[in-house]
């Protein structure tokens, strides 16, 4: 199970890339992938949206269950990986790079500093195996 | 297949296991005054005066005679086969039996059922039936919120007036904003469509029967990056053109034309199917076709992670059943008539009303406007429609569906023929409506 030192984490199994001017990328884990099984199917949030840290914005089905994304961060959607409409499964394949979800403008640049870092998100994985 | 009731003792075990006292009290929730109401029945009869009784209420209905009511449901001809086929007691049960380990039979009558409907409509998934044509349309315009993230919907005036009630009642608590089109010489204008707009909804043949320029409008729609909502009579679609071929991204509407008796109303079948695209927004019950483990085909219902058993709030709609029995009557119906049988049926229909509009003319009578019908129309009249309903009847005639006065055509009815309609009855209900002063020189008047 890959956990990159780079990225921040929440207990809910997203990662969050470290700020560029003001923006973070959002995805699901490698441990998230891993549980749903083959993703078939994401639904992402609208371009421009305010989303706020605890709100479900996206949902990602599997062959098994459909999950709801947390917002990991506040702020505005910038981006969506448009991408996973036809190619789903690049979250199983590329959890970290090509199955990104999203991108949030954050209107608090600090905030991803909360988050789990890789050390603690590997606790919190280990705590719930 | 049968069903086994619980036993004292299972509902004993299972309220001890969730800790109520008894199955009344899981009702407290409800006024004790809704719960065990006063209805004040007669006493109970045994079976044979229960049956003379019965026979004595039915007596009063009058179903024989020339029928020309339309306005939503029309009477078409059902063959035999179809109740035969489709009444077989495995099919008759209150409950979705959808496990495939036991229930091939009907997930493949469903699945049959999808792919008519699509092969009707002309668009890719169809859902396995929904409650009726007016829950179908307030379904369709949910779907389009969803997908255009967008509060507000255009509907035709020509839409029936119950299905806009209906789709009023879903809308008004979900704050979706619904504005009207209105009729311009009994059919809907190409309007300007605004960019907040999810869908546009537009009955064909429209409730006063005309024919709607669907592929206008559609394009109107899609120019404003809204979803086209398609209302249509299956049965039409025989010989109208289909929502899929100009371009409509859902069609839905009511199955009743299909293989369904009239039976005063109901009950019948809603219809939904959508394009592609749509898919994973599509509410309600889906049937796929696949292998099982020895690798021969099966059917199992499929993309139920859309679903409330699954999703619970979240889920598209909280339709997670269907009009089964209903469905599998146009089933087997479908399969019965076969495109051609479907053809002369719809065919018939045209040809009768057509026929009946022209004699009317040819009486006099006010066939309002020069729009293109297909097996209804609508006839201005001298009283009220109600009254010229009632008069009808009186004469053993079944015909006129009152106009509202929301359509500014004063009084007025809606009249409908189909293959049933022989050039007899077309005669008697002429002949009737001279009678009750509905035709030339009675002094109708052109308001």
């Amino acid at each position: 199970m890959q956990i990159p030192d780079n990225l921040r984490y929440t207990s809910s199994h997203e990662w969050v890339s470290a700020p560029v001017d003001g923006m973070v990328t959002v995805g699901i884990t490698d441990y998230a992938q891993d549980q749903l099984g083959d993703v078939v199917y994401v639904e992402l949030p609208a371009v421009g949206a305010a989303v706020a840290s605890g709100d479900p914005v996206a949902v990602v089905e599997s062959v098994k269950t459909a999950s709801d994304i947390y917002a990991p961060v506040s702020g505005s959607v910038e981006a969506v990986n448009e991408a996973l409409h036809d190619a789903p499964e690049a979250i199983n394949d590329s959890p970290y790079e090509g199955g990104w979800l999203f991108k949030v403008r954050l209107s608090d640049e600090a905030e991803p500093g909360s988050l789990l870092d890789a050390g603690g998100y590997q606790q919190a994985v280990e705590k719930e195996g | 297949m049968p069903y086994l009731p619980h036993s004292e003792e299972d509902v004993r075990r299972a309220l001890e296991t969730i800790g109520v006292e008894s199955v009344d009290a899981l009702f407290d929730e409800l006024p004790a005054s809704l719960r065990n109401p006063d209805i004040d029945l007669p006493p109970a009869m045994d079976e044979t005066r229960l049956l003379a009784h019965l026979r004595s209420l039915a007596a009063h209905d009058r179903p024989e005679g020339p029928n020309f009511l339309g306005g939503g449901m029309r009477r078409h001809f059902i063959p035999s086969v179809t109740p035969h086929l489709a009444l077989q007691s495995e099919f008759v049960t209150a409950y979705t039996p959808y496990q495939p380990e036991v229930a091939q039979g009907i997930l493949q009558a469903t699945f049959e059922y999808q792919t008519m409907m699509s092969e009707l409509t002309g668009l890719a998934v169809s859902n396995a039936s929904m409650y009726d044509g007016a829950t179908a349309t307030a379904e369709a315009a949910l779907l389009a919120a969803r997908q255009t993230r967008r509060e507000r919907v255009l509907v035709s005036r020509g839409v029936h007036p119950e299905t806009r009630a209906v789709l009023g009642t879903y809308l008004e608590a979900l704050d979706i904003r619904i504005d009207t089109l209105d009729l311009e010489t009994l059919a809907t204008p190409v309007p300007m469509v605004d960019h907040d707009v999810a869908c546009v909804i537009v009955q064909q043949p429209n409730f006063l029967g005309s024919l709607e320029a669907m592929p206008a409008l559609t394009e109107a729609a899609h120019a404003a990056g809204a979803l086209m909502v398609a209302v249509v009579d299956p049965l039409s679609l025989a010989l109208l053109k289909p929502p899929g071929a100009y371009g409509a991204d859902i069609a839905v509407g009511d199955g009743q034309t299909l293989g369904n008796p009239t039976a005063y109303g109901g009950p019948s079948f809603g219809f939904m199917v959508v394009a592609s695209a749509l898919l994973r927004q599509l509410p309600g019950r889906l049937v796929g076709e696949t292998v099982d483990v020895d690798g021969r085909r099966a059917f199992v219902l499929t993309l139920q992670a859309r679903e409330q058993h699954i999703r619970r709030s979240k889920a598209k709609s909280n339709i997670c059943s269907n009009h089964q029995l209903t469905a599998l009557m146009a089933t087997v119906n479908l399969a019965a008539l076969g495109p051609q049988g479907l053809r002369e049926a719809a065919a018939g229909s045209v040809r009768q009303a057509h026929r009946l509009a022209d004699r009317l003319r040819d009486e006099g009578a006010d066939v309002a406007g020069e729009a293109r019908f297909f097996n209804e129309f609508t006839l201005r009249t001298r009283r009220s429609g109600s009254d010229v309903r009632s008069a009808l009847a009186e004469r053993g005639v079944h015909a006129g569906v009152p106009v509202g006065s929301e359509y500014g055509l004063g009084n007025a009815v809606v009249l409908a023929a189909t293959e049933l309609v022989s050039d007899d009855d077309i005669e008697a209900l002429v002949a009737a409506l001279a009678t009750v002063g509905e035709l030339a020189g009675s002094g109708v008047g052109h308001g």
